[in-house]
């Protein structure tokens, strides 16, 4: 039997949104208050989906303490807490929650092989959120 | 097509513990879940049905028959119980969240005649849920 298993982090951070290649009038016209020079931040939620057959055994599609781990270790300790314009992934592209949300796919796909990563949803706010499943390509 | 879910909420014990494992694997594996004193959660469950509107009624599904067909399948089945001791599916396999979820899909599929069971969901915990769609 295969099924769907889901758990949620929440991590905090910081950013702004600006694109090089706009006038400082066209980023303000673009983004509006995410453009603000000195940034703002969010409490990010993050849902991670993951899916499989049931083990017999365990009764598991994988254990929590490893999906815990890898996502704890790859994604939390690297994005809670941080300014985003400054990570590594963002040197040449907006931490738009779309690119965020890739970028955390991306990590994850590469660092965690005990279930298949179905979905990652990601909540920049109560009223907005975004999905990613995979196979799109990066923007810039 | 239309879908409509129908959420409820039960609260249960259970404790994770597989005979065939060690000691130490069974630890190892379930940590604090093998205690065998046994926990418990709040369980919430989302249902969800599919088909297409009644052009008389405007109903997917008569949600009076649901609602009882939810709890005599699953609410007095599991509300208040010990789901290792008292329920019969986990007489032979680990209650988990992922277990759970199918031991409902089961219970209610074959109960239903007037919707197609979709989607089965139970949280265990607000950042924890299984969704189950039926699939082998």
């Amino acid at each position: 039997m295969k099924a769907h298993l889901t758990r949620r982090y929440i991590f905090s951070a910081s950013h702004r949104l600006h694109c090089g290649d706009l006038s400082d009038s066209e980023n303000r016209a673009v983004y509006g208050k995410c453009n603000n020079p000195h940034g703002h931040g969010h409490n990010y939620a993050l849902e991670i989906t993951v899916s499989g057959q049931v083990n017999p055994g365990t009764g598991m599609v994988c254990n929590l303490v490893d999906l815990d781990d890898a996502v704890r270790r790859e994604i939390l300790d690297h994005f809670d807490h941080v300014n985003l314009n400054l990570c590594s992934e963002f040197q040449d592209s907006v931490p738009t929650t779309e690119n965020l949300i890739v970028v955390i796919f991306d990590i994850l796909k590469q660092n965690f092989s005990a279930a298949h990563l179905e979905k990652v949803r990601l909540e920049e706010t109560a009223m907005n959120s975004f999905e990613y499943s995979g196979n799109s390509p990066r923007t810039g | 097509m239309v879908y409509l879910t129908r959420k409820c909420e039960f609260s249960a014990s259970h404790y994770y513990h597989n005979p065939d494992f060690t000691e130490e694997e069974n630890q190892r594996i379930f940590g604090k879940c093998a205690n065998l004193n046994g926990h418990g959660h709040n369980y919430t469950l989302e249902v969800t049905v599919k088909g297409e509107v009644d052009p008389k009624t405007g109903f997917v599904v008569d949600l009076k028959e649901l609602k009882e067909i939810l709890n005599r399948e699953v609410m007095d089945a599991l509300d208040h119980r010990h789901l290792n001791k008292e329920v019969a599916e986990f007489a032979t396999q680990i209650p988990t969240t992922e277990n759970l979820a199918i031991a409902i899909w089961n219970r209610l599929e074959r109960q239903l005649n007037m919707a197609k069971l979709h989607r089965v969901r139970v949280y265990e915990l607000p950042d924890l849920f299984v969704d189950f769609y039926g699939e082998a």
